[in-house]
């Protein structure tokens, strides 16, 4: 019954104008909601920084920096080719429209495909959360708390980049069907927000999780001679 | 407010429920009003599961020895009773059915901003309630409806992981309705229906909305760390590992207590209609009462702690959350003043939704007053965890959000489904449920006071009267919320036909049919006053007042 007519207005808006006003502001609602969702997980990685920072700088000093960097990279580039992707709906250009969002696909994919390099890397080490978890021969140390604030904080980011995944190849199919016009592409614009703000989220991530302990680290070093 | 359409009264015009037959315009359908009907069965059947549990619950309390129930299955009980209850009635209670039904139509909108994550939302929440089901039909969760870490992760017999993924996805419809809502409100509302001329009730369910966005989510994802620990033992609250459990309770509380607001703001909004409604008076201070759900939204996030008195919580902060907690009476007992003062000098009419209001305020005033109580650090080591609590939740929850669900379930009756209910029974029924309630639960405070601790199948002879007396309460609150499930269901077949506005009120609601067409309104409402436009010293109907 939610019916649509032919330049994409939906029944029960008076105009075009009204439904890309309400679509955004859903959006953006919806966003707060999700800063909520990591909130919890961040509120989480505050308590228990502050509880245990040296467990925190052990653990944080066994991921490996390059990649995390290198997929900071590819998530910035990402947010880009989103970015002209929306500008390019907003043109009307369609066929550029499918062309970058292809190219936010991929490279939402390598980022995945390094996350899986990562995880794997960690399986390797007895870093998994859990009965097996084991550090510098230590088993059961506060180190754990980290690598499970680490997974489920990644994890839950990783399950978000899927969705987006999904998210793209709607619109990659939009796109083919020309379905945005410069009156009506709101579709693509919050498409872009979402993923956009996924990209934020793991901006956050990399200094939390990789970087802020070799920071404390290296001073560790220095004040007590060395680890 | 402009009066829109001009009805030929003989013939039935085409309306939401007789526009399009069989299961298929149900189920996929995306209209707002058929949704809530939906939710309205579900919600019903959810009712009944809860309530048996409790029923239960009172059995096993009959009698001073445990002995109709072990202490392993009492405890899965009384969970059920709480998760059922919270879950998929307290918090979807008022929103999901009436203000999915009515937040469109008084603002004069065709329908929510997303219809079709309206529909979603319904079907996340009975993918929720089939694994809830699911989980205690697998053998149940013997952890209390807060789900307490360790016990919940290490230490518990039941079905947590499964249990705990039917509460994380049924919070997500919460989210998705909540979501509807704020963008319906702030980009729906027809031409001239300004933020002021808004009615009470969408202003409470602006509120609810808010608390409902900022704080499930948080919820959501506790609940994944709970769900991951007990799974995979992943640490992070589980002392043995260095996690604090207790931070699973800040977690949890900081959705929980705001979350009591998602189910008592909406309620607050259907009482201002009511009590306007039937004192055919303006809502005395409509500013205030507006501000005060959002004051509510607001303080209710700093108050989490008054939970948590005796976890170890450092002093000062529960001197702090103390002190906060008095603040967030404020403007509840604000609400309370602003209805009784708009009674005042009105033309009281004592209908069965008037008589459902004026029982709200006298027992949610309790349930607030004892919540001050509990409020204050000292008396809270006396009280925690014992039936003062519980005596003093449910008089918040059941005597104030069940009384106003019936209140305006009763209120709305004839606009939703176009016939009156049966008046008389419907004030046997209030007064039922009245004496019933308090007959349940007031003995409990004393019991409470006394030392009783909840979440126990068993006391000390002494506090078997007590005990009883609240046994049979519940009999007679039972029989009171049976008596409606069977008369609504029996009046929409057999009830007096209701014109568009049965009770001469003011509101969009009331100028569209009974109930309304698809669309709502024939052409957009143009709105011209303020809300609760009643002309001073108005009276009913006399002829009116006669049913």
């Amino acid at each position: 019954m939610s019916s649509v007519d032919a330049t994409g207005l939906a029944h029960h808006f008076e105009d075009l104008e009204q439904q890309r006003e309400a679509a955004t502001l859903g959006m953006w609602a919806f966003l707060v909601t999700e800063i909520m969702f990591f909130g919890g997980l961040f509120g989480a990685y505050v308590v228990y920084r502050t509880m245990y920072p040296q467990a925190w700088d052990n653990a944080s000093n066994q991921l490996d920096v390059l990649l995390g960097a290198v997929n900071t990279t590819v998530l910035i580039v990402s947010s880009l080719t989103m970015a002209l992707a929306v500008r390019c709906a907003a043109k009307g250009n369609n066929r550029q429209v499918a062309g970058f969002t292809f190219l936010t696909l991929l490279l939402g994919f390598v980022f995945l495909g390094v996350k899986v390099i990562e995880y794997k890397h960690k399986w390797d080490h007895h870093l998994m959360p859990g009965p097996n978890f084991q550090l510098d021969g230590v088993v059961g140390g506060h180190e754990q708390i980290f690598f499970a604030l680490y997974f489920a904080m990644t994890g839950m980011h990783a399950f978000h980049m899927i969705i987006g995944a999904g998210l793209m190849l709607w619109v990659i199919l939009k796109a083919l069907r020309n379905d945005y016009t410069p009156q009506n592409h709101t579709h693509v614009e919050m498409i872009g927000l979402y993923w956009h703000f996924v990209d934020i989220v793991w901006i956050f991530l990399f200094p939390l999780l990789y970087l802020l302990g070799k920071h404390g680290h290296a001073i560790g070093a220095v004040v007590t001679g060395g680890h | 407010m402009s009066s829109t359409v001009a009805t030929p009264a003989a013939e039935p015009r085409t309306n939401y429920l007789n526009v399009d037959y069989g299961w298929k315009s149900w189920v996929f359908s995306t209209d707002h009003k058929r949704i809530a009907v939906m939710y309205l069965i579900t919600i019903a059947f959810m009712i009944l599961v809860g309530g048996s549990f409790a029923i239960l619950v009172r059995l096993e309390l009959a009698t001073p020895a445990g002995d109709m129930l072990q202490s392993e299955t009492y405890n899965k009980i009384f969970t059920m009773h709480g998760v059922v209850m919270v879950f998929f009635f307290l918090i979807p209670g008022v929103p999901a059915v009436l203000g999915n039904f009515l937040v469109p139509i008084m603002i004069g909108a065709k329908d929510l901003a997303f219809p079709k994550v309206n529909l979603l939302s319904y079907y996340i929440f009975l993918v929720g309630i089939l694994l809830t089901l699911l989980a205690a039909a697998m053998g149940g969760i013997d952890t209390g409806w807060t789900f307490y870490t360790p016990y919940s992760s290490t230490y518990s017999n039941g079905q947590v992981a499964l249990a705990a993924v039917a509460v994380f996805i049924t919070g997500f419809s919460s989210i998705l309705t909540g979501l509807n809502f704020v963008v319906t409100i702030h980009k729906m509302r027809a031409p001239g229906m300004t933020w002021f001329r808004l009615p009470l009730f969408i202003w409470a369910h602006y509120a609810t909305s808010l608390i409902i966005l900022l704080s499930t989510p948080v919820v959501a994802i506790t609940i994944v760390l709970v769900a991951l620990e007990r799974l995979f033992h992943v640490g992070v609250f589980d002392p043995t590992y260095g996690g604090d459990p207790v931070l699973f309770q800040h977690m949890f509380w900081f959705y929980s207590h705001p979350a009591v607001y998602i189910m008592i703001l909406p309620a607050m909004g259907v009482i201002s209609e009511l009590i306007s409604a039937f004192s055919k008076k303006r809502v005395f201070g409509y500013p205030v009462v507006a501000f005060s759900s959002l004051a509510i939204a607001v303080i209710g996030f700093f108050v989490w702690g008054h939970h948590m008195f005796v976890t170890g919580q450092s002093t000062y902060a529960g001197v702090v959350f103390s002190v906060i907690t008095m603040l967030v009476a404020v403007p509840s007992a604000i609400k309370v003043f602003n209805w009784v003062s708009t009674m005042y000098k009105g033309d009281i009419w004592m209908t069965t939704p008037m008589c459902f209001a004026i029982a709200f305020i006298g027992l949610f005033t309790v349930g607030g007053l004892t919540g001050i109580f509990l409020g204050t650090m000292g008396l809270d080591i006396h009280m925690h965890d014992t039936y003062f609590v519980v005596a003093h939740f449910h008089y918040v929850m059941v005597g104030g959000m069940v009384t106003a669900f019936w209140g305006g379930l009763h209120f709305w009756w004839p606009k939703m489904f176009g016939r009156m209910y049966p008046e008389n029974m419907g004030r046997v029924s209030a007064a039922i449920i009245f004496i019933g309630f308090n007959m349940t639960f007031f003995p409990q405070f004393i019991l409470g006071y006394m030392g009783m601790p909840r979440r126990y199948h068993f006391y000390p002879e002494e506090w078997q009267v007590l005990n009883v007396l609240s046994t049979a309460g519940a009999t007679l609150l039972g029989l009171g919320y049976l008596l409606p499930m069977v008369y609504l269901p029996w009046s929409l077949k057999f009830g007096k036909v209701a014109g568009k506005n049965p009770w001469a009120a003011k509101g969009l609601e009331w100028e569209t049919d009974s109930p309304p067409t698809t669309f709502n309104f024939d052409k957009v409402p143009v709105v011209t006053e303020e809300a609760y436009a009643y002309p001073e010293g108005a009276r009913h109907q006399p002829e009116a007042k006669v049913v």
